[in-house]
C-alpha cells in the first residue's frame, strides 16, 4: 500500500490541487483520481475541472475513462463539450464538494491566477477539512529555485485565501525524465518545504521508473500519462 | 546547454527575444495568448519594447512601421487573426522589410474553435494580401523545431528582406516539451542598424540623403519592375529555402504527406502499421512554401499510394498532387475541426485507401 495514496484516501475528503502554471497538476489530479478508484470502497469519488486558464490538456479530456472507472467529472456547463477557455464553472461542481460521502479532487488551473476560483467555494473550506496540495516541479523556468517556488505557492495562498498544507514534487523532463530526475526533485521540494515549513508529502514518478527508485528513501507516487498521446513524443 | 520544460507558446517567445526580437506587437487570440503574455513581462527586460496593439490590423502596421527602422520585429497570431493582418503583410513585402510572423492555428473558418487546425495552408501558402508577393513559410513539428526555426527566421527574413511566417499548429503552442534555447544574440544597438540594414530609416545618422520605405508606385512601369525584383528574391528563395525531411521512403508502399502535428501522428501510423506487416513511410514537409518537390523524387519503387495527411479539408492536397505529377495515385486522409485523429484512425483509412488502388 502506498502511504501517500493512504494519505488521500483517508485523510479530508477534499482534495484541492494547485501549483505553478504547467507543473502537472492535471496530471497528478487525473493519476490520483484513477488511483483512488482503483482501490473501491463505498465512498463516491469526484474530479472537479476548474480549470479556466488553459485551453488544451484538461482533464475534462478525459472524463469518459474516468466516469467508466467511477469517478463523476464535473466542469464546464457544456458537461466539458465545449472546446474553449471560457472562464466558466458547472454550478454541479458543489454537489461532490455538499456530500460528505464522497471525496473530492478540484483540479485547479495554474499559479495564483488559476487558484483564484477556489474563493467562491470559500464556504466548503473550514481547517481541517480539505487539503490544498501545491505541486512544485523544478524544471519549469518560473520555479526552478526554492525561493521562486516559494514566492508562487504563497501567490497561491493570497488568491485562494487558503493555506497550502501539503508539497508535491513533481519533476519531470516528459520522455526525457530519469530516475535522478525525480531524486533532484524531492530534494528540491525538501528546500521548498524548509523556506515554507509546508510539507513535502510525495514525490510523483513514472511508472516505469519505479524499480530504479525502489529503497529511494523518500514517499513516491505513480503517476500515468494520461493526458499526453503517445504520438506527441514521436519523433520526425 | 540543459534543457528547460516549457510550453510551446513560451518556448517560441523566448525564442524570439533570443534572436534579437526588439520589438512585439500582440493582440490576444487562443491558443497563442500565452507568447503575448510572455512577451509583456519577458521583453522590456531584454531591452525590446513589447506593445499590445488594439486589433490584429494595428499589430502587424505597427510591425510594419517598427521593422522599417531596422530592428528585429515579431508578431504572432492564430488563424481569423492571421486573416485581418493579410493586408499589412501584403503592403510589408513590398516595402521589403523583414518581419517575422508566428502563427498558431486553430479551426475554422470564421471565428471557428480553438483546437488544433492545418486549415490555414492556403492562407500562409498562397496569401490573402493582394499583389503579387510570397512570403516562405516554415512549419515545425515540435516545440525545439519550432523555438530553432524562429531563431532562424529572423536570419532568413533580413536576408531576403521579406516577412517570414511560421505555421505551428495549437497543439504545438499548448504542449510542453523540455527545449534547449539557443544563445542570446542581443539587440542590435541603433547606430549599429545601418551597418547590416543601409536601407533602414535610422534618421541622418549624421550622413546626407535619407532612406525612405514605401508600398506605392504609381508608374505602372515602375511597378512592375519592382515586381520583377521581387520575384528575383522569390526565385532565390524557392532555391535557397526547400526544407523537407523523410522516414522510410524506400520499401514504402504508403507514404504519407504530412506536417506540423500531423507528422507525428503519421509516425506512430507508422509503427502501427508496421507490426501488421504493411510498410509505409513519411514525407515532411518543413518549408510550405517553397513545397519540397524534390522530396517526391525519392519515393521507391514499391510505393502504390501517397496520402496527404491533413487537419484541414485537404488543403495542401493540390501541392501534393502537383509534386506527385501523376506517379502515384493520390489520397486524403483528414480530420477539421479541431479534431486530432488517432493514430489508430489514420492507420484504419490508410488501408482501406491502400486496398482501393492495389
Amino acid at each position: 500500500m502506498n502511504d501517500f495514496l493512504d494519505q488521500m484516501r483517508f485523510g479530508p475528503r477534499k482534495i484541492a490541487v494547485t501549483g505553478h502554471f504547467g507543473s502537472g497538476k492535471t496530471e497528478f489530479s487525473v493519476s490520483l483520481a484513477f488511483a483512488l478508484a482503483a482501490q473501491g470502497g463505498t465512498e463516491r469519488l469526484a474530479l472537479c475541472d476548474l480549470d479556466i486558464e488553459n485551453p488544451y490538456f484538461r482533464s475534462r479530456e478525459r472524463q469518459d475513462a474516468l466516469r467508466a472507472s467511477g469517478v463523476q467529472v464535473y466542469s464546464d456547463p457544456s458537461d466539458g463539450r465545449n472546446g474553449s477557455e471560457l472562464q466558466t464553472v458547472s454550478a454541479k461542481v458543489r454537489a461532490p464538494l455538499e456530500d460528505p460521502g464522497c471525496r473530492v479532487i478540484l483540479d485547479c488551473g495554474g499559479d495564483g491566477s488559476g487558484a483564484m476560483l477556489l474563493r467562491q467555494f470559500a464556504k466548503y473550506f473550514r481547517p481541517g477539512d480539505h487539503r490544498l496540495l501545491c505541486v512544485v516541479n523544478c524544471n519549469r523556468p518560473g520555479t526552478d529555485t526554492p525561493e521562486k517556488a516559494a514566492a508562487h505557492l504563497r501567490a497561491i495562498e493570497d488568491a485562494s485565501g487558503l493555506a497550502v498544507t501539503g508539497l508535491v514534487s513533481n519533476a519531470h523532463l516528459v520522455r526525457f525524465t530519469t530516475a535522478d530526475t525525480v531524486r533532484e526533485g524531492w530534494d528540491f521540494t525538501r528546500a521548498v518545504e524548509a523556506l515554507t515549513a509546508v510539507p513535502a508529502l510525495a514525490a510523483l514518478c513514472p511508472e516505469h521508473l519505479l524499480p530504479e527508485l525502489d529503497g529511494c528513501g523518500f514517499p513516491i507516487f505513480p503517476i500515468g500519462m494520461y493526458m499526453r498521446d503517445t504520438y506527441l513524443d514521436k519523433s520526425v | 546547454m540543459s534543457k528547460v520544460l516549457m510550453k510551446g507558446n513560451e518556448a517560441f517567445a523566448e525564442a524570439a527575444i533570443r534572436a534579437g526580437c526588439k520589438c512585439y506587437f500582440g493582440y490576444p487570440i487562443t491558443p497563442q495568448n500565452e507568447i503575448p503574455e510572455y512577451m509583456s513581462h519577458e521583453l522590456p527586460k531584454a531591452g525590446g519594447a513589447f506593445l499590445q496593439a488594439e486589433s490584429e490590423l494595428a499589430a502587424v502596421n505597427a510591425a510594419y512601421g517598427a521593422a522599417a527602422s531596422g530592428g528585429r520585429v515579431f508578431i504572432s497570431t492564430s488563424s481569423p487573426g492571421l486573416a485581418l493582418m493579410q493586408e499589412g503583410l501584403g503592403f510589408i513585402c513590398s516595402a521589403e522589410v523583414p518581419v517575422v510572423v508566428l502563427n498558431v492555428s486553430r479551426g475554422g473558418p470564421g471565428v471557428g474553435g480553438i483546437q488544433p487546425g492545418q486549415a490555414d495552408y492556403i492562407q500562409v501558402t498562397r496569401g490573402g494580401y493582394n499583389g503579387d508577393a510570397k512570403i516562405p513559410v516554415l512549419a515545425p513539428a515540435g516545440i525545439q523545431e519550432c523555438v530553432d526555426l524562429i531563431y532562424e527566421a529572423f536570419d532568413i527574413a533580413d536576408k531576403y528582406r521579406n516577412p517570414v511566417l511560421i505555421f505551428a499548429d495549437g497543439m504545438m503552442g499548448q504542449m510542453m516539451e523540455p527545449v534547449e534555447l539557443p544563445a542570446p544574440r542581443g539587440i542590435t544597438p541603433p547606430e549599429k542598424i545601418n551597418e547590416t540594414k543601409p536601407w533602414a530609416i535610422t534618421g541622418t545618422n549624421q550622413h546626407p540623403g535619407r532612406n525612405v520605405v514605401f508600398s506605392l508606385r504609381l508608374e505602372p512601369d515602375v511597378l512592375e519592375a519592382h515586381v520583377e525584383h521581387l520575384f528575383e528574391k522569390y526565385a532565390r528563395a524557392e532555391k535557397e529555402l526547400v526544407r523537407y525531411k523523410t522516414m522510410n521512403l524506400d520499401d514504402a508502399e504508403i507514404v504519407f504527406v504530412a506536417f506540423g502535428t500531423m507528422s507525428r501522428l503519421c509516425a506512430e501510423a507508422i509503427e502501427l502499421l508496421d507490426a501488421q506487416g504493411i510498410k509505409a513511410g513519411l514525407i515532411r514537409p518543413i518549408s510550405l512554401w517553397p513545397f519540397p518537390d524534390a522530396a517526391f523524387d525519392e519515393i521507391g519503387a514499391k510505393t502504390k499510394i501517397v496520402i496527404s495527411t491533413e487537419l484541414s479539408m485537404g488543403q495542401m492536397l493540390t501541392d501534393v498532387k502537383a509534386a506527385v505529377a501523376g506517379r502515384w495515385p493520390v489520397g486524403l486522409i483528414h480530420r477539421t475541426g479541431g479534431i486530432v485523429p488517432s493514430s489508430l484512425e489514420i492507420v484504419e483509412r490508410a488501408k482501406k485507401l491502400l486496398e482501393e488502388v492495389k
